[in-house]
């Protein structure tokens, strides 16, 4: 669709307006979420619901001192923040909000650009967004900002194979790289066991491993919890942005966020409908409307972010050598395994047009067996012996508690209330 | 006189200039990093021409393999290394230059003989006509790729995968010990806290006093001597720690004094 400027100018203008503020919405919700998990509160105070804390917390930054290391390389450490904020903010462009509608009379679509090769240009800019945290690591000229740029930068590379092999099933599967054809071509419907209730045939069925393999790597992507290795604070103060402060700060803060958001909602065109209604909302006609669109994709996206803070609230954080063994040696195979099976699925469905379950089958089959031996095939610990018999209070030369199985010697004569005994070392 | 008529004039004038400057940069800046970041630069203007030009997939190509991929990898190389120092001038490969000054001369002619058959031998079809073929530029690149000359792009993908699997055989060692696991790390220390008495936690923070609190200041322990656990021990061979001893003298001796009247006061 070709847009006149003054329609690319609106939708450039509303798209900023709405990342920021969707942003700011994001750190107040991460922190009243993640709150509620660790039965605390977050920030209640100011401001309906406690909306104003980002705000000024915002503002905070935007006003302190900007403050200059005297040994950094001053190109480059001014350089850094500018291209990972420009980098997040173009990714949003080829996201699509919603379906064709009708603008002060042009049809368009409800996304700034609907590309040939959209899921690409998503990649493209992703790749060239790693530029502003590997040039923040480099130009801090501190041992701590070098060492976390260099590992954000490994770290987002590996984990970008591996979702880039989790996007390729989506390509052969609706044949084509657009963000708006793969979400049209999530509009037909699925007629599980041959009843029309109204599902709609959303990717993450059908590409259920990619969908997994994606929603791990988004997260090793975007350098969140459990993977955020780069800034581990125990380790490394706060990783690539330990010397920057004031705005520089901010624009990174910002970058963070709405890269969050930006995989989500890669996550929700690619697998999860993107713009269209969640069932059974789809059966209403009324709901079905374009311009509710943008409302669906949000809700699905803050879904997706949810998730992250979930993850946050409940995982600790992953040892490095670990971390690399799962993309490597764990998405990446599997990805490829899932690919060729997929692929061959596909064309056997297009040579013999019946029966498409039936392959999905065994292709899911296929890689779980292969899975199941690349992941369990490895020879298990033996389980370390209980030792029975007199409690040694102070077994190898230091103080130690009871083994299960063990009594405490003064405690051997005491009846428990309960009304079976406790089985005593004599007794076993 | 070139007419400035469609946004792929414009765009040339804007992007061909700049890639011709990272280029520059490439090879006059003095700091390596600065020069690779240049080259990045030169692409990401080669991707833009693409674009203007209608070639959004070679586009996109051109932005996460060259950009975002390769010179990533250099970027990541030289900072690792820290390559700070100009190369010699001596040269170590007999015949080099001229070598290279041959290489440099046939690949020019190359390009010019090649684009300018191109330009003239060749009937231009169009890009619209080539589009249309297949139903799309992406289309028409797979068709390529994928039907006529999918020999050659196997071909290409056999050597790169023989290049990464060369080097991981030249980048591979093998392990002589076997490298104990958090596990076992764990039981050691326990073992050795068991059998001679070694402190199985971290070891004490680096001290912090009124006018220092570096990682080169010692912890002082509760009677005043130093903790040289405290400090790291590189640091204590380059002799780089700072003499808390002479530093804390001044406590000491209030403290000292303190003691005294104190002992005094016991005294009497």
């Amino acid at each position: 669709m070709n847009d006149p400027w003054w329609l690319i100018l609106i939708k450039v203008v509303v798209l900023f307006v709405v990342l920021l503020a969707w942003t700011i919405f994001n750190v107040w919700y991460e922190r009243r979420l993640v709150g509620k998990m660790q039965h605390r509160l977050g920030p209640i105070m100011n401001g309906p619901f406690g909306l104003g804390q980002a705000l000024a917390d915002g503002m905070k930054l935007l006003i302190k001192e900007d403050f200059i290391p005297s040994m950094v390389d001053r190109v480059l450490f001014v350089l850094a923040p500018l291209i990972a904020g420009t980098a997040a903010f173009t990714a949003w462009a080829v996201i699509p909000f919603g379906g064709a509608v009708n603008i002060f009379g042009v049809d368009t679509y409800l996304q700034l650009a609907d590309l040939p090769v959209g899921v690409l240009v998503l990649l493209a800019v992703t790749s060239v967004g790693i530029y502003g945290f590997v040039l923040a690591g480099w130009s801090s000229n501190s041992p701590y900002s070098l060492l976390g740029g260099l590992r954000s930068s490994a770290q987002m590379i590996s984990y970008e194979v591996a979702m880039g092999l989790a996007l390729v099933s989506v390509f052969l599967y609706t044949g084509s790289m657009s963000t708006h054809q793969i979400v049209e071509a999530q509009r037909t419907e699925l007629l599980p066991f041959g009843i029309n209730i109204g599902f709609q045939n959303w990717n993450w069925f059908v590409l259920l491993p990619s969908f997994v393999i994606y929603v791990i790597s988004m997260v090793g992507e975007t350098n969140r919890a459990p993977f955020d290795l780069p800034e581990a604070e125990s380790e490394l103060v706060s990783g690539y942005i330990t010397e920057y402060s004031g705005f520089k700060y901010a624009i990174y803060f910002l970058a963070e966020y709405i890269n969050m958001a930006t995989v989500s909602a890669i996550a929700t065109t690619l697998f999860m409908g993107g713009y269209l209604p969640i069932w059974p909302f789809n059966l209403i006609e009324p709901l079905n409307n374009p311009w509710l669109g943008p409302i669906w994709f949000v809700i699905k996206v803050q879904l997706f972010i949810s998730l992250f803070v979930w993850l946050r609230g409940t995982l600790p954080r992953f040892r490095y050598d670990q971390f690399m063994k799962l993309g490597w040696k764990a998405l990446i195979p599997i990805a490829l395994v899932w690919i060729v099976a997929f692929a061959t699925l596909q064309s056997l469905r297009t040579l013999v047009t019946s029966g498409p379950t039936i392959y999905v089958a065994i292709g899911v089959v296929a890689l779980l067996v292969f899975g199941a031996i690349v992941l369990f095939d490895r020879p298990r610990p033996e389980p370390p012996e209980v030792p029975t018999g007199t409690f040694d209070a102070f077994a190898g030369g230091y103080p130690v508690p009871p083994m299960p199985g063990q009594v405490l010697p003064e405690q051997s004569t005491v009846v428990p209330s309960v009304a079976e005994p406790v089985a005593t070392p004599e007794e076993q | 006189m070139i007419p400035l008529v469609t946004e792929a004039d414009v765009a040339f004038w804007i992007a061909g200039p700049l890639a011709v400057l990272g280029a520059l940069g490439l090879v006059l800046f003095r700091k390596a990093v600065y020069a690779a970041l240049s080259m990045a630069f030169t692409m990401v203007n080669l991707a833009v021409l693409y674009a203007s030009l209608d070639a959004m997939f070679l586009t996109v190509v051109q932005i996460i393999v060259y950009t975002g991929a390769i010179m990533m990898l250099f970027l990541f190389v030289l900072m690792l290394v820290g390559v700070d120092t100009p190369d010699s001038v001596v040269e170590t490969l007999r015949g080099q230059r001229v070598a290279a000054t041959l290489a440099a001369v046939g690949m020019f002619a190359l390009i010019v003989f090649g684009i300018g058959g191109a330009l003239v031998g060749v009937p231009s079809v169009g890009l619209a006509a080539a589009n249309a073929q297949y139903g799309g530029n992406t289309q028409g690149l797979a068709a390529l790729i994928f039907g006529r000359y999918v020999f050659a792009f196997e071909l290409t993908s056999a050597l790169l995968i023989t290049a990464a699997i060369g080097a991981m055989i030249l980048g591979h060692r093998s392990r002589i010990h076997h490298r104990p696991t958090q596990r076992e790390l764990a039981e050691r220390r326990m073992d050795e806290y068991a059998s001679a008495g070694v402190h199985p936690g971290a070891l004490p923070n680096s001290g912090v006093l009124a006018r220092h609190n570096s990682i080169a200041t010692p912890a002082l322990l509760p009677d005043g001597s130093v903790s040289p656990e405290s400090v790291s021990a590189v640091l204590a061979a380059r002799s780089e720690i700072v003499d808390s001893v002479t530093l804390s003298a001044a406590t000491a001796k209030v403290f000292d004094s303190i003691e005294a009247t104190r002992i005094e006061e016991a005294d009497e």
